[in-house]
């Protein structure tokens, strides 16, 4: 057993405050657990929001010593014995309560993706699909929505673009849809002009804080963006396009209905909390 | 309970460059920022010099192709190493005679808009943002690659110079093996060129565009129609997962490949081989 001293951040949408913590800590705990000591034996109105503790719901993201983490698989162990541990909730998200943000933006963000259109089935009735070809679209599907790599994205967490940028979670699942040889969905022109492809500028932070180490950046944003390369900007190639006649949608469908929902007040833009 | 008082909802601070990382986030920046200055400093120095760019057999990467060469200069390449010749007369004198002027802006175009380094200089130059997790140091009028940056779209252009580079590259390793008059051998020279080629070969095929147009582009990549395309994008991805060390090595080889070509051509160095 070990005391250890936790700030963590308490309040609401309306202010808060750092409160201090002292806690007695035993072998393999994660902070979770900690959290956990902390509601039962100082302040039984702490907020958190956890499910799994395994790491496989993505309930439990929040920011420790300033770095997004899952506190169900952050070990006290990786910290230093005598450091103070600082518990914060995501930046980029408003504060429901203590630990607990609203994430619902993300939400809204999934259903402006338009949905998987299947190919016409082949001769025989078969959908087929080779192993490789699903092995490169299974990378995002590990995905566990911890919106780590949101919180992280300095375009959504620091500048305040969610008007402008879906954000890397929600390109790498355009990536899995677009990569998918039995989608018939053409995705390049919403990804270019509706998604913000273009606002990424590949810091590579979100591949850095992914819990699942889903390759974000390489293996999904940047060829989102090289796509939009062959559509729109290389010049061979649309030349090549118009000469054989095959033409390629460039402007976007329609708006969809869920755009209203992108107006999420962020949590410096709440009234009295600057 | 002791409690802070912060301002800022959540408690996150704001500012340029504020955090609550408590660790040396600082070191990675600044560790790209003076590597990446110094690799600067050099290869500009380097490339006004006009000299001493070649030690027969070995020719300068920073210098190589050869479109014109001046004889005068001491250690310059032999005219039947310029692809044009001797140095034309219509050359403004207020330039210096330099042949690495008519090629780097290829090489350095391959590595500005290259997917790494963007990462690497928007981090440690623009502070957009400087770490992950620190606040970015410029203000809200972010617009990405959308605006001013719109030219990094151009980046499979540069990577088509790229390879065309890797092929002379390739053909100044293989000729390192041979002098005139004397035949076929080997020096330290010709190692350290043929490792250039290597290193920067490495850089080339981890490229993020090379492997979209050899094959990520596509959608089906296995089964029947496109068996070799997904070998050759495995092959590219196998090199895309350490871009990052290649671009690194690949940059810091050539300029010491330079640094050696150079010395030897001032004889300040003797080169080891099997000619002498």
């Amino acid at each position: 057993m070990a005391n250890r001293h936790f700030r963590v951040w308490r309040g609401d949408h309306s202010g808060g405050d750092f409160k201090d913590y002292n806690v007695e800590v035993s072998e393999g705990m994660v902070v979770l657990d900690v959290l956990h000591k902390i509601q039962a034996e100082h302040a039984g109105d702490l907020a958190i929001r956890w499910n799994c503790k395994a790491g496989k719901c993505g309930s439990c993201s929040m920011e420790i010593n300033g770095r997004p983490r899952l506190g169900c698989m952050t070990r006290m162990n990786s910290f230093d014995p005598t450091a103070t541990i600082t518990v914060q909730p995501m930046k980029a998200f408003p504060v429901v309560r203590d630990l607990v943000t609203d994430v619902s933006w993300n939400y809204a963000q999934n259903k402006r993706i338009a949905p998987f259109k299947p190919k016409a089935p082949e001769a025989d009735g078969s959908h087929r699909m080779y192993q490789d070809d699903v092995d490169r679209v299974q990378e995002f599907r590990k995905c566990i929505e911890c919106f780590m790599c949101q919180d992280t994205c300095h375009i959504l967490r620091d500048r305040g673009k969610q008007s402008e940028f879906i954000g890397p979670r929600f390109m790498i699942r355009v990536a899995g849809l677009e990569m998918n040889p039995l989608d018939d969905d053409d995705r390049v022109p919403e990804l270019r002009h509706e998604f913000g492809s273009g606002m990424c500028n590949i810091t590579r932070c979100c591949t850095e804080v992914c819990p699942e180490g889903i390759n974000i950046t390489d293996n999904g944003i940047i060829p989102m963006k090289e796509r939009v390369v062959d559509r729109y900007f290389d010049p061979v190639l649309i030349a090549a396009r118009a000469l054989l006649g095959r033409k390629k949608r460039t402007k976007p469908k329609g708006t969809h209905e869920v755009q209203e929902v992108l107006e999420v007040p962020r949590p410096h833009e709440v009234p009295g909390t600057q | 309970m002791a409690t802070t008082h912060l301002p800022v909802l959540g408690g996150h601070p704001q500012g340029a460059a504020s955090t609550c990382r408590q660790d040396a986030w600082y070191a990675g920046p600044l560790a790209t920022l003076l590597f990446l200055c110094t690799a600067l400093a050099y290869m500009t120095w380097a490339a006004l010099q006009g000299n001493h760019y070649y030690a027969d057999p070995y020719l300068s990467p920073l210098y190589s192709p050869v479109i014109f060469t001046d004889l005068s200069a001491a250690g310059a390449a032999p005219s039947w190493h310029a692809w044009v010749g001797n140095w034309p007369a219509w050359w403004p004198a207020a330039l210096p005679l330099s042949p690495a002027l008519l090629i780097l802006p290829f090489p350095a175009s391959f590595r500005f808009t290259c997917y790494y380094y963007r990462k690497a200089y928007y981090r440690s130059f623009s502070g957009s943002p400087p770490s992950c997790w620190v606040s970015p140091v410029s203000g809200r009028n972010y617009k990405g690659e959308t605006s001013l940056l719109l030219f990094q779209n151009l980046h499979r252009y540069a990577m088509y110079f790229a390879v065309i580079f890797l092929a002379i590259l390739f053909y100044d390793a293989a000729v390192s093996f041979y002098r005139r008059g004397e035949g076929f051998g080997i020096g330290v020279g010709s190692i350290v060129l043929t490792i250039n080629f290597l290193f920067l070969s490495s850089y080339t095929f981890g490229c993020h565009s090379f492997r979209h147009m050899i094959g990520g582009g596509a959608d089906v990549m296995a089964g029947k129609s496109g068996t070799f395309r997904h070998l050759r994008w495995k092959f590219s991805t196998w090199f895309n997962r350490r871009h990052m060390a290649a671009a690194w090595i690949s940059l810091a080889w050539v300029s010491l490949t330079d640094v050696y070509v150079r010395l030897v051509s001032m004889g300040a160095i003797n080169d080891l081989n099997s000619w002498n």
